[in-house]
């Protein structure tokens, strides 16, 4: 399966990626590499394997409910650019 | 043409455990912003993920009351996407193998007929935080205190056909999990909060519509509103000839109309694959057992159980199982009272009524179980009548005095003394020439008027019943 460049530009933007005109054309041969990597894998005979939802064959642990954090608010805020009332402040996001 | 409407509903409940879904900090209602909000809620590099017993825990119980598949291996998924209240940029959630899969509700309509509505699914997924636009000059405040919290999104089955079904499938599921205890459910606090799915279609065919998706309606009133302008706007355009587009829109009350919002430009695309910072969750049937022993009787057994043991009728039980906190309190006034009928009419009427009036919860009212008990008992034992009883009410309202101190405080006790009973009764025969004359003549109806003159006399403190006799004697 091969890439075209639109949809390496459409993948790109989803992950809030830049990638310049001149790095596209090695991104779309090297995501295009991955895929065909996957064809080669989809051609496996995989009628008795188990779907695998984690490579680890563990299950999850579960911690009781209780409050085990304490409030590191001003700790917190002095690695973000900019706070103000106890709230972090970003650009303005309105939909 | 006539068209059919087909309606599915998300429902997203906030769980309430003392803990979020994935980190030890508290999810405690109203604190100070990002005071609740620690290095895993803020996505540091380095943290990771360990679930919450007690919020699985709660999702099954809901699972299970549903009559609901139990998912015995359920997985995490990230669901990709960018905002700032969403530090991480994806939602932990589950796609395909969610804690609940498929069960049902029984719902009750407005005629009094039943309808089972399937639930596709409930799956158990992080909330976000909150973006504050206004207070801040070209800025965006986030607090991060409620990203992490546990929600548990409910799916019905595109099995509503109009917005009555809807709103009564709604208070059936908040009820449930008031019931279950598993969330405060409060739709204007958005602990609960719905999204609706809408599609219109001719009548009698099987494809569905295209729908729309009416976000976040906060109230079941508004969810009614929202429905009916939404049906009546598709309506609109495919008699136009023209055609419905899938979209997501908000309601405005306002305006009673539904609104386009601003689409994302890439609609849907969430990627969403494995969580590979979390394993499978596995359970066994000695779990699901185990959750199972221990639901509350629920709202249609409890219901039927009230009317057969305290003989109420199907309306009056449905009434007082709405909420778990009235069932509790109807339930003491009748076993307290000794008189479950009584209970129930004082309960569903003259409680409720000053509840609504002064929009009141029952865990709010100002009279306890156990007066109104008291009070029901002092009509049963003609200490008072019926409507001094409604007097006394009011005053137990504000007055946080027994029962007993305010009846004879007031004066109020009932007259059931032959001597002061026989003299009301001669001098409203002497008052009354006419009326008398016409009972004597056989006009037997008259008997309410002189009753209603006696009690007036009396101030209502007579016994009725004992004027009532007496008052026949007398005219003989």
């Amino acid at each position: 399966m091969a890439l075209d460049k639109t949809e390496v530009e459409k993948i790109a933007h989803l992950a809030r990626l830049h990638i310049s005109e001149s790095e596209t054309e090695e991104v779309t041969t090297r995501i295009t590499d991955i895929l065909t990597l996957i064809d080669q894998m989809q051609s496996v005979d995989t009628e008795a394997v188990e779907p695998l939802a984690h490579p680890l064959d563990l299950v999850q642990r579960l911690r009781a409910d209780e409050i085990t954090e304490e409030n590191q608010r001003d700790r917190l805020q002095q690695l973000a650019p900019a706070s103000e009332d106890g709230l972090y402040l970003v650009p303005k996001v309105l939909e | 043409m006539e068209w059919e409407t087909v309606i599915g509903l998300e429902v997203h409940v906030s769980l309430s455990t003392k803990s979020k879904l994935f980190s030890g900090s508290s999810t405690k209602f109203g604190a100070q912003p990002n005071t609740q909000a620690s290095i895993f809620d803020c996505a540091l590099p380095g943290t990771l993920p360990v679930l919450n017993e007690e919020a699985l825990r709660m999702a099954v119980r809901f699972g299970v009351a549903i009559g609901a598949e139990i998912g015995k291996r359920s997985v995490f998924d990230r669901k990709n996407y960018f905002y700032p209240d969403l530090p991480k940029g994806y939602q932990v959630t589950q796609l395909d193998f969610p804690t609940v899969g498929k069960g049902s509700l029984t719902v009750t309509l407005a005629d009094g007929s039943e309808k089972v509505i399937g639930v596709t699914r409930a799956h158990i997924e992080e909330n976000a935080g909150k973006s504050l636009h206004e207070e801040f000059s070209g800025m965006s405040g986030i607090d991060l205190n409620r990203a992490g919290e546990p929600l548990l999104e409910i799916v019905s089955e595109p099995e509503i056909t109009c917005a009555e079904e809807a709103v009564a499938y709604l208070k059936k599921l908040h009820t449930i999990i008031r019931y279950l205890d598993i969330s405060d459910a409060i739709m204007a606090q958005g602990s609960m909060r719905c999204d609706v799915n809408v599609s219109i279609r001719p009548k009698g065919t099987t494809e569905l519509g295209t729908r729309a998706e009416i976000k976040n309606i906060n109230s079941f009133r508004f969810v009614e509103k929202a429905i009916h302008s939404e049906v009546a706007r598709q309506q609109e355009i495919l008699e136009d000839g023209g055609r419905i587009i899938q979209e997501t829109r908000r309601y405005n009350a306002d305006k009673d109309v539904t609104t386009s919002m601003r689409s994302k430009e890439v609609a849907n695309d969430y990627r969403y694959f494995p969580e590979p910072d979390l394993l499978p969750v596995v359970i066994d049937d000695e779990y699901i057992a185990a959750v199972r022993a221990q639901l509350p009787e629920l709202p249609n057994a409890r219901k039927a159980r009230f009317i057969e043991e305290y003989s109420l009728s199907n309306y009056d039980a449905g009434v007082l199982v709405s909420s778990r906190e009235m069932a509790e309190y109807f339930e003491i006034v009748a076993r307290s009272s000794g008189d479950s009928k009584l209970a129930a009419n004082w309960v569903s009427q003259d409680l409720l009524g000053m509840l609504n009036k002064n929009n009141w919860d029952i865990t709010e009212s100002p009279i306890q179980a156990e007066r109104l008990a008291t009070l029901i008992a002092r009509i049963k034992d003609n200490t008072i009548s019926g409507k001094i009883a409604k007097t006394v009410f009011e005053t137990m309202i504000s007055d946080k005095s027994a029962v007993d101190a305010i009846i004879e405080a007031k004066g109020l006790k009932q007259v059931t003394d032959s001597g002061e009973i026989e003299k009301l009764v001669l001098e409203v025969i002497e008052n009354n020439p006419i009326q008398v004359q016409q009972y004597k003549d056989g006009k037997e109806q008259v008997i309410g008027f002189l009753v209603g003159q006696c009690m007036q006399l009396s101030k209502g403190k007579a016994n009725p019943a004992q004027v009532n006799e007496l008052l026949r004697e007398k005219m003989q």
